[in-house]
């Protein structure tokens, strides 16, 4: 299997859906011709040409709502969103829009999009430009989400958002895209909709996390390993549909939970599954189900604080001895 | 003065009581003689009434709640008195305000220390969902689980230390000594009532501590039936009088001359009962009530009638009083009205002796030589061989055929 960044990756299954199915469309922000911010549109637009990656203004209304008409008009528009920080700029058309069209319509039209975009923190961008606002989208009902946590996964997730009927935010880690990982070649390998996987086996604590805390879940399972304590680590890839079968699957064992998310823990990611966990799994509770998220305060700029507001291997190595 | 109101003692036997509603919150006034809380003893929901007006400044307990008798459960005060809610509180055993969470942690031991043998599950031990689901299948009563979590919580990791070196040392429980059940799809699991529970408790306590006995006395019935259908005819419908009216004032007029029967065994001692309180057991959907006829052997057999008849009512309405069902010193069991020739039935603790009545029947019976009908009823006691033996038995259920065969004994 060959070894590629996350970026080479994203870029492969773009080009590989692009050569399949003519109707999907490339565009956004610097997308063409310089093949995008991170490198993830590299030699589309040498390959396929400028009818079908093409570069627009900045004016992120425009790229989420020409994709909504050209989804509903029979392409599959795959639109870049820089940051997610800008895709507030287009609430309306994603949210109202995007997630709407087909249930308003009674299903006489569909809106096959996929924005990709980029979400989190960690590279001094300061407060405006680095947040993890992933579980706004995850909260419409009508709008798939879905964020990456391997090159491997990156590929087959980016190919089966492009194949679905309905939108997906595709959000990718702005500081994993130079990660590497296996890469099947496989063209025809696209992962499901609405799966979490396991990342890692272990009967003692239920690590579940998704895009870049699957990494850092993963360090803390190998160093907890060595103290004795096997952590199972569930991805949830997807926020929205949540496929959480896995995740009490492995409660149901290990009767403790540790959430991992790289956003905000108010109204996050983590209160959602341990909400879920405990109306589906209250007997097994053998401790109070912990969270690990960002500090509540808006990221700061500084450095040092910046990596003290993010969350990090100790903070799960923390949390996950209050559970045991 | 500020009026603390405690688990009342509601029966002779009754150690605790659950706290299951506070009719009157904090804040709220209160005359005397209003309904206060609902309590939950061993035998029924009962509603508690304040002896004391005043506004209700705090309650020291929580719903749900198990509370020994005699533990400040409310306050009632004037409004300008100066009460400390969280020592009251803390004493109580109460949940403490969200600030102190220290309290509810000091009392979590003093209540395993001296516990009665209650039911698992009724105090309140801090324990995990997981913890609390494995005691309970087991059999194990968390408050003798030491607890290794934050606060004192039992977790599983204890109760699975805890089943491999200790079995539980309580009185053995109907739960403990049940095998593990298999369930599959079409069975049905369904949750113990309190009701349930407890009798599952006391008629295993009965039948593993209690040596029991069994004697058998077959009654002609003939002229009581005769007097009963005799004397409803000039009672109106509310007064009529049943068979069981008849056995209960037989009974309790044996038990005067029997007092061995209307005991309790008290480890060293043997307790002669002062009064004569009959139960009669009435089944309910729920599970089984004891109705008391007190001082049975001084009352008119309409009076039984009336009695009996108005507490039964309010068991099956739920709205028994605490009076129907406390205070019995002997147990009737009758399933004479299902068509039954004869059973045993068990005592219920710390009772010395139960009477199982079977139907009374016309049968062929043979009078000087000759075969004629006859009425036939035959009763059952069990008694406790630790208080007294088989001869006394049966002499008392002698006695208590004889005032059945000749029931003038029992108008007079």
């Amino acid at each position: 299997m060959p070894v590629m960044t996350i970026s080479k990756a994203i870029a492969l299954a773009l080009a590989e859906e692009m050569e399949r199915d003519a109707s999907i469309v490339v565009y956004g922000e610097e997308v063409a011709v310089a093949g995008g911010t991170y490198g993830a549109t590299a030699g589309l637009y040498e390959r396929f040409g400028p009818q079908r990656v093409l570069d627009t203004p900045i004016s992120e209304g425009v790229i989420a709502g020409s994709a909504v008409g050209a989804a509903m008009n029979g392409l599959r528009p795959v639109a870049e969103i820089m940051g997610i920080n800008f895709a507030f700029l287009a609430m309306d058309q994603i949210v109202n829009h995007a997630a709407k069209v087909r249930s308003m319509f009674g299903g006489q039209f569909k809106c096959p999009l996929v924005i990709r975009t980029t979400s989190g923190g960690g590279r001094q961008l300061a407060a405006t430009h680095s947040q993890t606002p992933d579980v706004i989208f995850a909260h419409f009902p009508g709008l798939y989400v879905v964020a990456p946590s391997t090159a491997a996964d990156a590929k087959g997730l980016l190919k089966a958002a492009i194949r679905s009927d309905d939108p997906v935010m595709f959000i990718e880690q702005a500081t994993m895209y130079s990660e590497r990982g296996d890469v099947p070649d496989d063209k025809e390998f696209v992962l499901p909709i609405g799966k979490s996987d396991v990342k890692r086996q272990g009967g003692d604590v239920t690590l579940i996390a998704y895009s870049k805390t699957v990494g850092i879940a993963l360090k803390a399972a190998q160093q907890l390993a060595a103290e004795g304590t096997e952590c199972q680590v569930i991805d949830l890839r997807w926020l929205r549909p949540l496929d959480l079968e896995p995740v009490f699957e492995s409660f149901k064992q290990t009767n403790r939970a540790v959430i991992v998310e790289e956003g905000w823990g108010t109204y996050g990611v983590g209160a959602e599954v341990a909400t879920r966990l405990y109306e589906e799994c209250f007997d097994y509770v053998d401790a109070p189900i912990q969270r690990v998220a960002q500090k509540e305060v808006p990221l700061p700029y500084n450095a040092e604080l910046e990596r003290y507001a993010l969350p990090n291997v100790n903070d799960v190595l923390e949390a996950v001895k209050k559970v045991l | 003065m500020p009026e603390l109101v405690p688990m009342p003692k509601l029966g002779f036997d009754m150690a605790e009581g659950t706290l299951v509603r506070k009719v009157k919150k904090e804040g709220d006034t209160v005359a005397k003689g209003e309904i206060l809380a609902e309590i939950e003893t061993d035998k029924a929901t009962i509603e508690l009434e304040s002896y004391a007006s005043g506004l209700v400044r705090g309650w020291l307990v929580d719903e749900g709640q198990a509370v020994p008798i005699g533990t400040p459960m409310v306050v009632v005060a004037a409004p300008d008195e100066k009460v400390d809610l969280e020592a009251l509180r803390a004493k109580s055993g109460g949940a403490a305000k969200p600030s102190a969470p220290a309290a509810k942690t000091t009392a979590a031991p003093a209540v395993s220390a001296s516990a009665p043998a209650t039911l698992p599950g009724t105090a309140r031990v801090p324990a995990s969902p997981i913890a609390r689901k494995m005691a309970e299948a087991a059999g194990i009563d968390l408050r003798q689980v030491t607890g290794s979590g934050p606060h004192g919580r039992v977790v599983k990791k204890d109760i699975e230390a805890f089943s491999k070196t200790a079995r539980p040392t309580t009185a053995p429980s109907a739960k403990s000594s049940a095998a593990p059940v298999a369930i599959t799809a079409e069975d049905q699991a369904l949750p113990l009532t309190k009701l349930r529970q407890i009798i599952a408790r006391r008629m295993v306590e009965s039948k593993t501590t209690v040596p029991a006995f069994y004697i058998t006395s077959e009654i002609d019935m003939a002229a009581t039936m005769a007097l009963r259908k005799q004397v409803n005819t000039l009672l109106p419908d509310e007064r009529k009088v049943s068979v069981n009216d008849f056995v209960v004032k037989a009974v309790a007029l044996a038990l005067r001359r029997f007092p061995n029967l209307n005991a309790s065994f008290g480890g060293t001692q043997i307790i002669r009962h002062g009064h004569i309180n009959v139960g009669n057991a009435v089944a309910l959907e729920s599970g089984l009530l004891t109705v008391v006829v007190k001082d049975a052997d001084y009352k008119t057999l309409s009076v039984i009638a009336s009695e009996v008849k108005g507490m039964v009512g309010r068991a099956r309405e739920g709205k028994v009083q605490n009076a129907d069902i406390e205070g019995s010193t002997f147990t009737i069991s009758n399933l004479g009205m299902y068509d039954v020739d004869n059973f045993i039935a068990i005592i219920n603790p710390p009772e010395a002796a139960i009477l199982a009545v079977g139907s009374a029947r016309e049968v062929p019976v043979v009078k000087d030589g000759q075969l004629v009908a006859g009425w036939r009823m035959r009763a059952t006691c069990s008694a406790d061989h630790r208080v007294t033996d088989g001869a006394e038995v049966a002499q008392f259920m002698q006695a208590v055929k004889q005032h059945l065969e000749e029931p003038l004994r029992l108008l007079v």
